[in-house]
This record gives structure tokens, C-alpha cells and sequence, in this order.
């Protein structure tokens, strides 16, 4: 009988309490700055994209949001001639993340992408491509990746020393 | 005595007695929300006062689904029963002197039946709606309300000793003085507890008990028949809270604001009252519910009504 009263007075005492509540839309709750959020499409440090069009993201992605056709330039730079994601299916888990292996697909602290219309949350890549590099901002793929492209020939990328030519080992 | 223009008295209390009923939705929300440290409905209106609004438009649009296998014509009367006799009950209710619908002389009796008949609105609704969970709530009801309203009677027959008379403004009268609750303590502890289960409220909710019996007696019910249910309950509340203050609390009476405003006052501390009892007991198990009411609290209201009496008989 007493444990009643006073579990009434303990929860009494609660009127004096401060409120837990976030009052959302004018205050805004703290997002870790590896919130899996919207997704975005990032960029080199030199402005062009980093997204080589190798479908490992669309592959990792355990419900299939993905979508993108791989194209070449006239460098013979690979890249997604469209890259869509359909954000009605995605459910944030950040695997096309960390599959990537050139940090191009990134998610971020963004979760405002409520829409009317579902057919408005499939963005495109022109949605997706911002102009910087996001969470990764000195990384250039291009400069690591061995291969060779228009514009870069074995051994001018970065910390690379030129091809020794085998002919002058030879006895 | 009769106020100077019946019909009119009739629609407004009705009208007071329903928008109080309405907006306690919204209080109970907020109070609820402020002792779980919460907010509540705030969004809608100033201090989300018009979510009252909002949510009797969505009840009214909502479709009012009959579902095929149930007895018809007592299922539609079920919700109208509820509406009914707890509107009849406010009619004895004086809410300051003249401003009453009908001062009969036997009040006390009339509320004590009318809320006996409420009891009908949830057996039939449980017995009609051809459901298994429907019909536990409606026994339950039927169990739980009858063996509490047999000590609330008899809780209330100290106040009866103490003022003479079965009239509710005699009795708000006779506490000019002292008020009841001090001499009847005991008689107001046991009220307040009937009046819980009466009102089915937590933690006397065993009818409903949404989580073992879906929602209880009314399960099967949808749309504004719901509602009737749902304002049926808060009116209940109220009721039950404004005869506390007018049989234990002096009603009224109370010094330099107007009697309207301590009725009202007094009335609205008791339904706080009600909705921290609900925010925090949990729901007992129904043979605890049943063996406490008729093991302890009828006895302690049998004891009270006999020391009562002897006392009232020692003094005069
Ligand atoms: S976050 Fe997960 S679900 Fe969304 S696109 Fe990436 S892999 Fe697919
Ligand atoms: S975003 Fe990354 S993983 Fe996906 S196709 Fe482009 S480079 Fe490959």
C-alpha cells in the first residue's frame, strides 16, 4: 500500500523534471559526423569524378538500389555514364561505402529527403555528384592507381618512380 | 428548487460536461507526457490545444464499420448507454447554488444508479460483439464494476449520516463548517478507489487490459460509436471527480473566488489527480482485483459506515 503512494509521488516529483523531448523541426538533434544519411557522389580533389563505374557498390548493396551503366572516356577513364539510386528501397547500411574502393560513394548526416511522391526519391547522378570530396578530401584514385590513362603514363603517379626498362638489366 | 430555465440549463450542461470531456483528451495527454518527462501534443494550436479539434474531425470521417457477425441492434445501443447515463448523472450535479439541471431529493441515490447502468453499455457492448476478447472485457466489466459499486454506495453512506439528506447541494451546504473529506476520510479513500474502477481507468482497466484482450470490450468498435466509448470514459472522469469535490471537498465553498471557479478548480485537481494514478500504477491481476475488493475494501467500508453511525448517534 505504501509502495503505491509513493511510487504516485515519485512519479509527481517528475513534473519538476527537465523534458527530454527534441523539439525537432526548429531543434535540431546532433548527427555523428558518420551518420549513415543521404548518399552522395564525391569528386577528386582535381574536380573530376572519382566514381570508376565498377559496380562493386551495386553489387554489395543487399537490397539492390543501385543502378549504373559503366562508359569510357577518351582518356580511357572509366566512369558511370548514369548512376541512379533509389532512395525508397535504400535502408542506410552503408555497404556501397565500404565497398568502394575508391571512396567516391559516401553517406552523410542528411535524413531530410522526405518526399510525396516516391517516385521523386530516385535520384540521379547529377542528384548525387557534389563538387568536392567529402570525408576523404586529399585522396585521388587516379594518383594511387597503378593502371595507365590518357593524361597519366606509368610511373607519373604519385609516389611512383618511372618503369625500370628491363632491356638495360640485361647482361 | 429547479433553475429558472430548464432547457437551457440541460444544453449547457451537456455542452459544458462534453467540451470538458473532449479537452480532457488533450490533458490527459499532456499530463501523461510531463510526468515521462515528455511533451505531448504540442504542434496543433497554441500549446497543441487544437489537436482537440483535429482529432474529432479524423473520428468523425473515420468510416463506422459494423462488422457482419455481430447482434446488431444491441451493439449500436451499446455505446449510446454509456453517453446516456453518465449524461443523466451530471443533471444532479450542482456546480454552484441554483446552477443545477434538477435538485432531486434523492441525488446521491439517482448517481449512484445511473452509474450502476453504465455497467450494462460494456456488457452488452462485449456480448454483442461476438468476440472472445470482447466477451472477457464485457465479464470482466460486469464483475469488476458490480462488486466496486457495492462499497461505493456504502462508502458514501458516512457523508449521508454526517449531512442528513440525499440531496447534493444539502450536502455541499452541510460542509460549510468542516469539510467531509476530514470526518470520512476513510469513506473518501474508499470512493476514490471505486470511482477508479467505475470509471475503468488504470489501474483498474481490466476490461480493456489492451494488452491481453486487444481492446477489451470494445474491439470490435470503430468510428464515432469508438468514440462515444472513448468521450463516455473521459465524461465518467469527470463525473466522478466533480462528486469528490462536491460530497468530500465542500463543492463550492471556498473563500474570495466565486463557488463556479472552486467547483471547477477542485474538479480539475481530481482528475489530475486520476491521470497520475494512471501514469503510474501498473494494472493488477483480476483475482488481486476481485479478492481486494471484496476482502478489504468492503469490510473498511462496512467498519466506516458502522463508526460513522455510532458517532452520529453519540453526538445527537
Ligand atoms: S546504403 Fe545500403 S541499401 Fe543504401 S545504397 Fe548503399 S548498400 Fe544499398
Ligand atoms: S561508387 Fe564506388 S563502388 Fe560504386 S561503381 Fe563507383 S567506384 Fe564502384
Amino acid at each position: 500500500m505504501l509502495s503505491i503512494l509513493r511510487t504516485i509521488w515519485y512519479v509527481f516529483l517528475h513534473s519538476f523534471q527537465k523534458r527530454i523531448t527534441v523539439q525537432y523541426p526548429e531543434q535540431k538533434p546532433y548527427l555523428a559526423p558518420r551518420y549513415r544519411g543521404r548518399i552522395i557522389l564525391s569528386r577528386d580533389p582535381d574536380g573530376g569524378e572519382r566514381c570508376v563505374a565498377c559496380n562493386l557498390c551495386a553489387v554489395a548493396c543487399p537490397v539492390g538500389c543501385i543502378a549504373l551503366q559503366a562508359t569510357e572516356d577518351k582518356n580511357g577513364r572509366r566512369y558511370p555514364e548514369f548512376f541512379r539510386i533509389n532512395f525508397s528501397r535504400c535502408i542506410f547500411c552503408g555497404y556501397c561505402e565500404e565497398a568502394c574502393p575508391t571512396y567516391a560513394i559516401q553517406l552523410t548526416p542528411d535524413f531530410e529527403i522526405g518526399e510525396f511522391h516516391r517516385k521523386n526519391l530516385v535520384y540521379e547522378k547529377e542528384d548525387l555528384l557534389i563538387n568536392g570530396p567529402g570525408k576523404h578530401p586529399g585522396y585521388n584514385f587516379w594518383q594511387i592507381a597503378g593502371v595507365k590513362i590518357g593524361g597519366k603514363d606509368k610511373g607519373e603517379a604519385a609516389h611512383e618512380a618511372a618503369p625500370v626498362d628491363v632491356h638495360t638489366l640485361l647482361p | 428548487m429547479t433553475s429558472p430555465h430548464p432547457i437551457l440549463s440541460i444544453l449547457g450542461v451537456a455542452i459544458v460536461a462534453l467540451s470538458i470531456a473532449a479537452f480532457l483528451i488533450w490533458v490527459e495527454r499532456r499530463l501523461l507526457a510531463l510526468w515521462q518527462d515528455r511533451y505531448g501534443p504540442n504542434r496543433v494550436g497554441p500549446f497543441g490545444l487544437l489537436q482537440v479539434a483535429a482529432d474529432s474531425i479524423k473520428i468523425f470521417m473515420k468510416e463506422d464499420w459494423i462488422p457482419p457477425f455481430v447482434d446488431r441492434p444491441v451493439f449500436i445501443l451499446a455505446p449510446a448507454i454509456v453517453f446516456v447515463t453518465v449524461l443523466m448523472s451530471f443533471a444532479v450535479l450542482p456546480v454552484a447554488p441554483g446552477i443545477i439541471v434538477s435538485d432531486l431529493s434523492v441525488g446521491l441515490l439517482f448517481f449512484l444508479a445511473m452509474s450502476s447502468l453504465g455497467v450494462y453499455s460494456v456488457v452488452l457492448a462485449g456480448w454483442s460483439s461476438n468476440n472472445k476478447y470482447a466477451l472477457l472485457g464485457g465479464l470482466r466489466a460486469a464483475a469488476q464494476m458490480l462488486s466496486y459499486e457495492v462499497f461505493m454506495g456504502l462508502s458514501l453512506m458516512g457523508v449521508v449520516l454526517l449531512a442528513g439528506t440525499f440531496s447534493l447541494p444539502a450536502i455541499v451546504e452541510a460542509q460549510r463548517t468542516i469539510w467531509f473529506v476530514i470526518p470520512q476520510f476513510p469513506g473518501f479513500v474508499l470512493f476514490l478507489i471505486a470511482g477508479l474502477a467505475e470509471t475503468r481507468r488504470i489501474p483498474f482497466d481490466l476490461p480493456e487490459a489492451e494488452s491481453e484482450l486487444v481492446a477489451g470490450y470494445h474491439s470490435e468498435y470503430s468510428g464515432m460509436k469508438f468514440g462515444m466509448f472513448f468521450v463516455g470514459e473521459y465524461m465518467g472522469v469527470s463525473l466522478i471527480s466533480a462528486m469528490i469535490s462536491v460530497l468530500f471537498f465542500g463543492g463550492w465553498l471556498g473563500p474570495v473566488l466565486p463557488g463556479v471557479v472552486w467547483f471547477f478548480l477542485k474538479m480539475f485537481s481530481f482528475i489530475a489527480f486520476f491521470v497520475l494514478v494512471r501514469a503510474a500504477l501498473p494494472r493488477p491481476r483480476f483475482d488481486q482485483l476481485m479478492s481486494w475488493g471484496w476482502k478489504v475494501m468492503l469490510p473498511l467500508a462496512l467498519i466506516n459506515l458502522l463508526a460513522t453511525g455510532a458517532a452520529v448517534l453519540a453526538w445527537r
